[in-house]
């Protein structure tokens, strides 16, 4: 007999597929009920993709989706039990699978549902008051910058409508319909309990951009008027916290923020 | 069938009233600090998303419901949100299948933690794991993977519960797998197995009746000579669940598929242990082909009917 480590190396091999060199693992393998824990494996990584991407699975039908979500999981096994994680990959993969090559918005749209999960999950944390950042005086404003919540996801689309197909799939709509083909981008936030999600301009990109990697408020306004065309930079502000997407005001000159 | 538990020893109860007392005592043998919530653990069923409002709301005394901890290791958002008010109302346990256990390597320390975690918060009655392994050199494979029943596999297997027990600061119960493949490896018979693992490490048993019918099926051994062989000091917790034949090869080969309701000779088995054994907290699995909460809420009635049934005299 050999160890229990050369055992599961052999089998975890022989589950993929592998043709096993241990002997006592062919003997298995050889074995009727060998199958059941290869459709196993397989069958939980799919159904845990199908779960993840479901805006994906309803633009490309399910027999689509398993097909393609089978090559995924040989390709790439879950890495850790938390399947509501697995599938970091799966935008990637299906930007170079081959049978998509038809469909170049296949790849964003799963990129949403990632961020959509990801928010799903996030830490909680109690919204920033609207009213907060209004509160302040200009000369502290200058001197500010926004945390975003940790649910809150963005993203801009280059020349791939999507938001917009992402969320008629996601709503359950079979025909996608009549779509403007351009670049959008889009928020998701979770302020109270579910997810909540909306069209965002490239504006409005670029200010969280900015806001995430530690820009204060006018810093952020720069960045995001230089992004795109004139914008109403209050209305922008006002509606991203009316959504939710930020959890705290941080003075730049306090490192550890002010809450 | 009064299930109300929430007085561990009622005095002189009737004897239709037993089942409760002898519950709450069984559980507090088990779990020391949880005595006064677990007394009324009687017939518990899995948790599904789809349920969650049903179940919610149902007031059914004894009811319990067990959750795989793997779906709640998030940081937050409405999940968590979702147990806790289910927490704040019915019993919970929950029933790992990816701590892998039998696996020739230590627990995972951030699934152990994420685990640890959810077990301070949500204080469940029962803890249980699988006797098998999944997780193996960075990737997780969703099943649960047999291995060979040896001294080093035992030995393993004992440090591995050792170490989960000690980072949960609780006892465990280890269920018995459904088996597919036949070994010629295999150094100890399977209750054997259990029972020094369980012996060795400190753990309770979770005993799968339908996991022991489909096995013996599958390997052509007697299901009965298993389920009276296992010592009912070790037994915390008691699922049952439906098979099916698998689609090639049909009744030569039973899949523990937990697609379909318990099957009669499955119920047999369970009577058969519970005339023994007498009362544990047992659970109704069911995974695929979800019936309305309504029609899983009366096959649990079944199991909690001979849980009733099964109350020994105290002398036996």
């Amino acid at each position: 007999m050999t160890t229990l480590a050369a055992f599961q190396d052999a089998f975890a091999g022989a589950l993929l597929g592998g043709v096993p060199r241990d002997a006592a693992v062919a003997r298995l393998a050889a074995q009727p009920g060998f199958a059941v824990y290869r459709n196993t494996v397989l069958k939980g990584g799919i159904d845990a993709l199908q779960a993840n991407f479901p805006s994906v699975a309803r633009l490309v039908g399910g027999e689509w989706f398993r097909a393609a979500a089978a090559v995924f999981v040989r390709s790439e096994l879950p890495a850790h039990p938390t399947l509501l994680d697995y599938g970091a990959g799966f935008p990637a993969f299906l930007r170079d699978f081959a049978p998509a090559a038809g469909l170049p918005y296949l790849a964003d749209v799963a990129r949403l549902d990632r961020m959509w999960n990801e928010a799903h999950v996030a830490a909680d944390a109690k919204p920033l008051e609207p009213g907060r950042l209004a509160a302040l005086d200009p000369q502290r404003m200058a001197r500010t910058r926004l945390r975003p919540h940790p649910a809150t996801r963005w993203r801009w689309f280059e020349a791939v409508p999507a938001y917009t197909l992402w969320s008629r799939s996601r709503a359950g709509e079979g025909e996608v319909g009549e779509v403007e083909w351009q670049g959008e981008g889009a928020l998701l936030t979770r302020p109270f309990g579910e997810v909540r999600h909306a069209t965002l301009d490239r504006v409005g990109v670029t200010f969280l951009d900015a806001c995430a990697r530690g820009a204060g408020v006018e810093e952020a306004a720069v960045a995001a008027l230089a992004a795109g065309a004139p914008a109403d930079l209050s209305a922008l502000v006002r509606r991203l916290l009316e959504a939710g997407a930020f959890a705290a005001l941080e003075s730049i000159d306090d490192p550890e923020g002010s809450r | 069938m009064p299930a109300n538990g929430a007085s561990p020893t009622p005095p002189s109860p009737p004897s239709h009233a037993r089942l409760p007392a002898r519950v709450a005592r069984a559980a507090r043998e088990r779990t020391g600090r949880q005595g006064a919530m677990s007394a009324s653990l009687s017939a518990g069923l899995g948790l599904k998303p789809a349920h969650f409002d049903a179940a919610l709301g149902c007031r059914t005394s004894g009811l319990w419901f067990e959750v795989h901890p793997e779906n709640y290791m998030v940081d937050g958002g409405p999940r968590l949100a979702w147990l806790e008010a289910i927490r704040a109302v019915h019993p919970l346990s929950l029933h790992g299948v990816a701590l892998s256990l039998a696996a020739a390597t230590d627990p995972d320390a951030r699934h152990l933690d994420r685990l640890a975690t959810l077990v301070d918060r949500f204080e469940p009655a029962l803890v249980s794991e699988h006797l098998a392994w999944s997780a193996w050199r960075g990737a997780y494979r969703p099943d649960l993977l047999p291995v060979p029943r040896t001294v080093e596999a035992r030995d393993r297997i004992v440090a591995n519960i050792g170490r989960t027990q000690d980072r949960l600061r609780r006892r465990i119960a280890v269920e018995n797998p459904s088996h597919y493949l036949r070994f010629d490896e295999h150094e100890f018979d399977e209750v054997e197995f259990l029972v020094d693992i369980a012996r060795r490490s400190g753990c309770a048993l979770l005993l799968d009746v339908n996991n022991v019918f489909v096995s013996a099926s599958n390997l052509g051994s007697d299901a009965g000579q298993y389920v009276d062989a296992v010592p009912a000091d070790l037994v915390a917790e008691i699922h049952l669940a439906g098979h099916s034949p698998d689609p090639q090869f049909g009744a030569a080969l039973l899949i523990d598929s937990h697609d379909a309701p318990v099957a009669p000779a499955v119920w047999a088995l369970y009577e058969r242990l519970l005339g023994r054994i007498g009362p544990r907290p047992t659970l109704i699995e069911r995974d695929e082909n979800l019936p309305a909460f309504a029609e899983l809420l009366a096959e649990r009635a079944l199991a909690h009917e001979r849980l009733s049934a099964a109350c020994l005299p105290e002398a036996a």
